[in-house]
């Protein structure tokens, strides 16, 4: 059978995001991190003092790429649009509990993915949790979930976010000095600062053209039983984890893996919390920032939700660590599931009367 | 017909999918972004149907789904 152009430029694309991610790690980013949405908001939200967890501040340029990679091929390509207006507290509400959820597996899908091809075994867990949030976020929108229409909207609208992430590469290239990096932990382990950004625009280019989506490729296949968009990660997947191998650094193991939490249940419900957030938004954090940098208000309000929600997740100790997840991170995670199911059924739409 | 303008993926194909489903011989779906005009079409056509889609300009993309 002959494999479609969208199949295989997926494929190619995920190949290049994987060497991306390899290349950022061998250049100075935490191991098994090369490119992880949630870990970076995280640290970006540190480093402008949203939080005051020591070991994880910087403003990372992989984040500030992405948006501005995005934004400049939606103008090119004639797709830039800004629109908004679907429910913006509810994405801004499930980007949050979507971080939240994230940050107590210790990584976003795109590292969860990362993790796997690192040999990181509470991946699996995390990926099962991930699976099951996706099919009861699948359950919602079938049964009529939706967040409504958007409508079109001004310029200044669409361009607000990028901007915004434009400002903050101009503060980190010309006044760092207002901002707070770590001097240990992973905040502080980074690549060179114009090799990063690079490596965001690259990424941010690919991933806005061939639609580069975590959560929707496991979404198609349980709702349209379509394997296109599962071919990115597939790719992501496969391209590190022949990298790992090919640098000794394949690990296949549960215990000492890098900056992973060893709490089974957890890394499941984490990932569960994030895989039904991810499906009712309609897209996995990276993707959340591409449309963001498309022009898409509403996928704006969920990055700054996810922002907020990485504030929340250390100033309240939420956050799992190497160490294992905590007593308040679980009470989140148990309140986020419950908030996100009451709102999603609150947001099905009646059957036509 | 089916008007998803204004909605995100995967409402459109979930919308499509069940229009489809009551097995017509023809559909009409309206969409305003190419994410979903690229989805909506890759699922009709893998339920068997032709699908021939036209950028009207506004910004929106009309799709007639077929047998």
């Amino acid at each position: 059978m002959a494999i479609s152009s969208e199949k295989r430029n997926l494929l190619i694309g995920g190949a290049i995001v994987g060497v991306i991610s390899v290349a950022l790690v061998v250049l100075g980013n935490p191991k098994n991190m090369g490119f992880c949405i949630a870990c970076f908001i995280r640290d970006t939200a540190g480093a402008v003092g949203l939080h005051r967890a020591a070991v994880v501040q910087y403003a990372r340029p992989e984040i500030i790429g992405l948006v501005l990679g995005a934004f400049l091929i939606s103008l090119i390509k004639g797709e830039f649009k800004p629109r908004g207006g679907s429910s913006p507290m509810i994405r801004f509400a499930l980007g949050a509990f979507m971080m939240v959820g994230a940050l107590t597996f210790l990584g976003c899908p795109l590292r969860m993915i990362i993790r796997l091809a690192g040999g990181d075994l509470n991946a699996l867990v995390g990926l099962a949790g991930f699976v099951c949030g996706i099919g009861c976020g699948c359950y919602f929108l079938n049964n009529g979930f939706s967040l409504g229409k958007s409508h079109n909207q001004g310029l200044g609208e669409g361009v607000t976010f990028p901007v915004l992430q434009a400002l903050l590469l101009v503060v980190l290239l010309f006044v760092p000095s207002i901002l707070i990096f770590s001097e240990k932990g992973p905040g502080s382990m980074r690549s060179p600062l114009f090799f990063a950004l690079a490596a965001g625009l690259v990424v941010g280019v690919i991933a806005q053209r061939i639609r580069m989506c975590m959560a929707g490729g496991v979404r198609d296949i349980i709702l349209f039983r379509d394997f296109t968009l599962i071919c990115g990660p597939l790719a992501i997947f496969v391209t590190i984890l022949i990298g790992n191998i090919a640098m000794g650094s394949f690990k296949l193991g549960f215990a000492g893996q890098p900056v992973a939490s060893p709490d089974g249940v957890w890394n499941f419900l984490g990932m569960l919390l994030c895989g039904l957030c991810a499906a009712l938004l309609g897209g996995c954090p990276l993707r959340q920032l591409i449309l963001a940098g498309e022009g898409n208000t509403d996928s704006a309000m969920a990055c700054l939700g996810m922002l907020v929600g990485a504030a929340f997740a250390h100033n309240w100790g939420l956050a799992s660590s190497g160490d294992g997840s905590t007593a308040h991170g679980h009470v989140a995670v148990i309140f986020g599931l419950i908030a996100v199911v009451v709102l999603a059924v609150i947001q099905m739409k009646r059957k036509e009367a | 017909m089916v008007d998803a303008r204004g909605l995100s993926c995967p409402e459109p194909v979930i919308l499509t999918k069940k229009a489809l489903s009551k097995k017509p011989s023809k559909l009409e779906v309206i969409v305003d972004n190419r994410a979903a005009l690229e989805n909506v079409t890759r699922y009709a056509k893998a339920v068997g149907y032709n699908v021939v889609s036209s950028d009207k300009g506004d910004g929106s993309y009309h799709l007639d789904i077929s047998k």
